[in-house]
């Protein structure tokens, strides 16, 4: 099995987000980055097939030189090397899945191809698409489950009244969810290892785009906002209540 | 929530409800304070600073006796609380280097009175923490007492006393946006929910208090610094374990990291990354911090090489591939430039206090020392290390703060000599002598900014000179910033001359009217004597210990000139201010940088400045602690009979740019009669030892009073003082301590290398035992240095009376082995020229 995850660098957000001045991007000085908990279960999901089936798991980003780290993260949960296209430029979604689909072509072919289905930061819904089209494969998208064996996925999507299963064989596209997998904490030994595994950057220019962002904006929130349960016992049946809610009771 | 500005005015402010905020605001209320106000920009019980995401570990033995002391009472104050747990712990050494460390940490505890400490072999630690790899290790010092504190519930717990007390208010998320001052008085703090009026603030905003202190004009130089640390797990060995912390907390000194249990996981912690520092002003709101503002996104690459470090010494727990990093961050806490908390009133505001840069392992102890502090005058655990007003203005700079923390955060856990130099930042204060000294190969130690000549390698000839007399130092410890032309200088000072520059010294003048009522009610002795006397004194805290002791020349009728360390400088400045008469009769002027100081003491001290003047320097016209102006050549000087050294000679001030010209003239006229320029190690060590004068943070502190250190010479003045009534009581009752003066019998170790104490170490009985008083403080060597006059090596100690015995025969440990001594002096008579014939010659 040889699988490709594609994944993007983005903010940690947690706080109020603050913009630059110019309104063109988020004040990320004091934020840290990550991947998407999408694009986690994705190599999660990608790495388990392959200590299962053998194979390998490769991880490929379109971002800035810092975007290693998160290529490296995905190595130290198990991905076996990284592709990094290596641009400082914000690109539009069109433009990034051209870019992938190049490097795709370039590494081809894979069994299985992985996307996160939304970016974190932006939230197009469609660079999974694109590729899938634009390479001629089947994609399922939103996926809460997958098994592969035999040549065939079988993907699960989650519906408000159960699930919709599909069967497509490989080589097939999926863009996964949060919850399709608990992703593993990197161990120690995997983190070193990872420090060590291949990278093969390579900068990529960007086509003029056919978007144009005028500014960002943050909507009026309501903040960090705590809210008091209760105190001492009194408080368990909400604390249970909320547990329940989160689905983890 | 009830607006800030319908509360009467508070008798006191407290910024900041980290473990320091809210352990004061306890203190204060336990003292009998009222109206007190704490207020927090962030939300209770975690309103987002360092406390509530430190590692809570305590580790109470420290080379530093006030921070021994202070984390002391911390563990004191979390213990009554019920939220320590005691696991023990042990710093494990990877090399022989760090073994010898563990031995002076051995000494350390004994010093200052911490039983149960041991050394370990890497066997025994491998018993008491079974996952580490005992072979990476050479041995371990173990803590039984080491444990973990809840910071968070111990905070809650001190604000609910003070609440309960109905002395406090609390307000969450407001924060301080201006401070107001009034004459140089604190008068109103202004925040984001309203104003109130209030005599006393108290900065304990952590990261956050230079911002806080500048509002109301004032310095609190500390750096945000970043301080990583993972939690790793779950960890098999913890399986079983019930509590939060059942294994030793382990210290791997060598890498700078500590490891230690969290319920099922491991939290690592590191020291050894580059220093990151950030600016307050660079720290998010609450609002915009992802995770805290103190939590900052965690960089990997700072974190790699202490991942090998980690793994090397606990492969069984972080060779798991089961066992994943599930957290890690870039923690924020407080740097400063010399690795002291910043405590006290700080010297620009009156009423403006600082409880910053202190950690969680101090905070309780902090709490009740600045409450003391505020309400009393004075607290029971010396802070003068910590005082915030030891600083002099070039030393709170940015790049100052910066270029020092940087420095020092790899030192955390480092094997840090006590004579160790600073590299970052030199040459910031140079005296006019300073291109002669470099020029005499001068090797300059650092104090207070000032560069001062240790020794000089121009005097290299006199080891020749001196041969045998000279002993050198076998071991390297010793030898490390050390020299043993300080020895040579000390016996050419005593056989003919030496030059010393003393510009360091820190000198301001008290006038007008009300000056001598200014300085007789802060100094112990008489200062109403005739203008040209030249006073030694005690400075006392109320209580009758030692705030400082300093000379006092007094040049006028309304004119006293003091004179007095550099180091402590600073905060002698602000005690003297603080006790000028209210009503404006009395003034001080700061001129410390208005005047230099070159010393030249020995035997042919008089011939050489009696060839430069015409005035009468003979000693029956200008006879021993008297001063007055002379003319040296062209220049006109004042001239100071009295010495640190026990020498015939005098302190010579000229302003601070005639002082190449002085320095030309006196070595010039003193070649003939084979002067030569001697350092810091001759004035503060060799020379002063030998005379067994005392020095002030070192046998000298609030721990010792007057008639313990051997200094009530003739009765109590008449005239109120600071202290008085105090000392007038120890007077009345018999001393628990006594300080002597002991030397060194035999410096063979059991390997045949000569070893030499440096101070700090613990003074034993014959059989072994640490000597304890009746008031529970334990003997150790408060200053130690050789003397080459006497041929012997000399300690000072405080000793209980029974064993301050001239010829009682005792023990010091150095290294791990004992080493006889025997009392030489019980009193003040020194060891060299017991008569003082020297000084009156
Ligand atoms: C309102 C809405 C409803 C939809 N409903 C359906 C539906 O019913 N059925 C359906 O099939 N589809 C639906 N879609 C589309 C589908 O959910 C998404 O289009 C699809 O999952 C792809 O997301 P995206 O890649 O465009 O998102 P993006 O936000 O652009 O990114 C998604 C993924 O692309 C990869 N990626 C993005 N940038 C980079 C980069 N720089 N480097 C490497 N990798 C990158 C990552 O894996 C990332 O997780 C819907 C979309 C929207 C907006
Ligand atoms: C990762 C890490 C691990 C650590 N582990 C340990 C350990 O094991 N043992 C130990 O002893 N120490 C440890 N420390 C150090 C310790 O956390 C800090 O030294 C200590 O918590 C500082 O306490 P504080 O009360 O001074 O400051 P803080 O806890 O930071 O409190 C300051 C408070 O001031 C408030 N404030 C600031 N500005 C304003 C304003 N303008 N208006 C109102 N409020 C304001 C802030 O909101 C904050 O709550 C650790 C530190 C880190 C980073």
């Amino acid at each position: 099995m040889r699988i490709l995850v594609a994944v993007k660098r983005v903010p940690i957000t947690g706080g109020r987000i603050v913009l630059t001045d110019d309104g063109q991007a988020i004040q990320t000085r004091h934020l840290g980055f990550t991947i998407s908990p999408h694009e986690e279960c994705g190599v999660e999901e990608a790495v388990r097939i392959v200590e299962a089936q053998g194979g390998e798991v490769v991880v490929l980003t379109l971002g800035p030189a810092e975007a290693e780290e998160q290529l490296r993260e995905c190595m130290a949960i198990g991905a076996d090397r990284g592709i990094h296209l290596v641009s400082d430029e914000e690109w539009d979604a069109q433009a990034t899945a051209a870019a992938l689909v190049e490097a795709i072509r370039a590494e081809a072919p894979f069994d299985l191809i992985v996307f996160g289905n939304e970016s974190a930061d932006a939230g197009n819904y469609q660079v999974g698409i694109r590729v899938a089209y634009a390479l001629g494969l089947p994609i399922v998208t939103g996926l809460k489950g997958l098994v592969v064996s035999d040549g065939r996925a079988r993907a699960e999507q989650e519906t408000a009244s159960g699930r919709d299963v599909y069967e497509v064989g490989l080589p097939a596209i999926v863009t996964v969810k949060e919850g399709l997998n608990l992703p593993r904490y990197p161990s120690v030994p995997a983190k070193l290892r990872a420090n060590r595994k291949p990278v093969a950057a390579q900068a990529v220019g960007r086509p003029p785009s056919r978007l144009q962002k005028l500014r960002l904006v943050v909507p009026a929130g309501r903040g960090k906002q705590a809210e008091i349960l209760g105190r001492g016992p009194e408080a368990a049946p909400a604390v249970v209540e909320i547990m329940r809610r989160l689905g983890v009771a | 929530m009830t607006e800030l500005s319908s509360l009467p005015p508070a008798q006191a402010v407290v910024i900041g409800a980290g473990i320091v905020g809210n352990s004061l605001v306890s203190h204060l209320a336990e003292l009998g304070w009222t109206d007190l106000v704490l207020l927090d920009k962030g939300p209770l019980p975690n309103p987002g600073g360092s406390t509530g995401h430190a590692s809570n570990f305590i580790f109470p033995v420290d080379h530093s006796k006030e921070m021994t002391q202070l984390t002391l009472e911390s563990m004191r104050q979390y213990r009554n609380a019920g939220v320590f747990t005691e696991s023990g712990g042990i710093e494990v050494a990877r090399t022989e280097g760090r073994m010898q460390e563990l031995h002076r940490r051995m000494a350390s505890a004994k010093a200052w009175g911490i039983d149960g400490v041991r050394l370990l072999t890497p066997a025994e630690v491998k018993e008491l923490v079974p996952y580490i790899d005992e072979s990476v290790i050479v041995g371990g010092f173990y803590s039984p007492t080491v444990g973990i504190v809840d910071s968070l519930r111990f905070g809650t717990i001190m604000r609910e006393r003070a609440q309960a007390k109905g002395a406090l208010s609390v307000f969450a998320s407001t924060e301080v946006v201006g401070i107001d001052v009034e004459q140089g008085r604190v008068s109103r703090v202004r925040t984001t929910r309203g104003e109130l009026e209030t005599a006393v603030v108290v900065v304990c905003c952590g990261v956050w208090s230079p911002l806080v202190a500048r509002m109301a004009g004032a310095s609190i130089p500390l750096t945000p610094a970043v301080h990583q640390m993972i939690d790793v797990g779950p960890v098999p060995h913890f399986k079983d374990t019930t509590g939060v912390i059942e294994f030793p907390i382990v210290r791997d000194m060598d890498t700078n990291m500590y490891e230690r249990q969290d319920g099922s996981g491991l939290e690592i912690g590191s020291y050894a990354h580059r220093p990151i520092l950030h600016d307050p002003e660079d720290l998010p709101s609450v609002e915009a911090a992802a995770l805290s503002p103190t939590e900052f996104p965690f960089t990997q690459e700072d974190f790699t090489q202490q991942l090998e470090d980690a793994l090397e010494l606990i492969p069984d727990v972080l060779g798991n591939e089961a066992v994943g990093i599930k957290y890690a961050i870039n923690g924020i806490l407080s740097l400063t430039p010399d690795g002291l908390p910043l405590l006290g009133e700080t010297p620009e505001v009156k009423g403006l206090w600082s409880a910053a840069a202190v950690w969680v392992k101090e905070g309780p102890g902090v709490g009740k020392s600045i409450a003391e502090w505020i309400v009393r005058g004075e607290s029971e655990i010396d802070l003068q290390s910590s005082d915030i007003a030891r600083f002099y203005d070039c030393q709170k700079s940015r790049e100052h703060v910066r270029a020092r923390s940087a420095e020092g955060f790899n030192k955390t856990y480092g094997i840090v000599h006590p004579a160790e130099q600073w590299d970052s930042n030199r040459n910031v204060r140079l005296s006019p002598f300073h291109a002669r000294e470099v020029d005499l190969g001068a090797v300059f130690f650092e104090t207070a900014g000032w560069e001062r000549p240790h020794w000089y390698e121009s005097n290299a000839d006199l080891l020749d000179e001196y041969g045998d007399r000279i002993a050198r130092r076998e071991a390297e410890w010793e030898s490390r910033w050390w020299s043993p032309l300080i020895n040579a200088e000390h016996l050419a000072m005593r056989d003919r001359a030496a030059m010393f520059d003393l510009t360091a010294f820190c000198i301001f003048d008290v006038t007008g009217p009300g000056a001598l009522d200014a300085v007789q009610r802060v100094a112990m002795r008489r200062l109403d004597v005739a203008p040209g006397k030249i006073v030694y004194t005690p400075v006392l805290s109320p209580s009758g210990t030692f705030k400082s002791d300093l000379t006092v020349m007094r040049l006028g009728d309304e004119r006293f000139r003091v004179v007095t360390g550099g180091a402590h400088g600073m905060a002698d400045l602000k005690w003297f201010r603080d006790h000028l008469p209210a009503d404006g009769s009395a003034q001080i002027a700061d001129l410390t940088s208005a005047f230099t100081t070159l010393g030249l003491w020995g035997p042919r001290a008089r011939d050489i400045l009696s060839s430069l003047t015409s005035d009468d320097v003979s000693n029956e016209s200008f006879p021993f602690a008297t001063c007055r102006t002379i003319e040296l050549d062209s220049l006109r000087v004042l001239a100071s009979r009295i010495s640190y050294v026990g020498e015939l000679g005098w302190e010579l001030y000229v302003p601070i740019e005639q002082g190449a010209k002085l320095w030309d003239l006196v070595w010039e006229a003193g070649r003939p009669h084979g002067v030569v320029p001697a350092g810091i190690g001759v004035y503060g060590t060799t020379g002063r030892l030998e005379k067994c004068y005392r020095a002030f943070g070192f046998e000298l502190d609030a721990d010792y009073d007057v008639i313990e250190a051997g200094m009530a010479w003739g009765t109590v003045k008449a005239p109120d003082f600071v202290g008085k009534d105090a000392h007038v009581r120890h007077r009345e009752s018999d001393p628990v301590a006594v300080l002597c003066t002991l030397t060194v019998d035999d410096h063979s170790s059991k390997d045949g290398t000569k070893r030499y104490m440096l101070g700090r170490e613990p003074v034993l009985s014959k059989s072994g035992e640490p000597l304890v008083d009746a008031r529970d403080r334990r003997s150790f060597v408060t200053s130690a240095g050789a003397g080459p006059s006497i041929g012997k090596h000399i300690l000072l100690a405080y000793l209980p009376p029974e064993r301050a015995v001239v010829g009682e025969e005792l023990l010091v440990e150095f290294m791990g082995e004992h080493y006889p001594v025997t009392v030489a002096t019980d009193d003040s008579t020194s060891v060299f020229d017991p008569e003082n014939a020297r000084v009156r010659s």
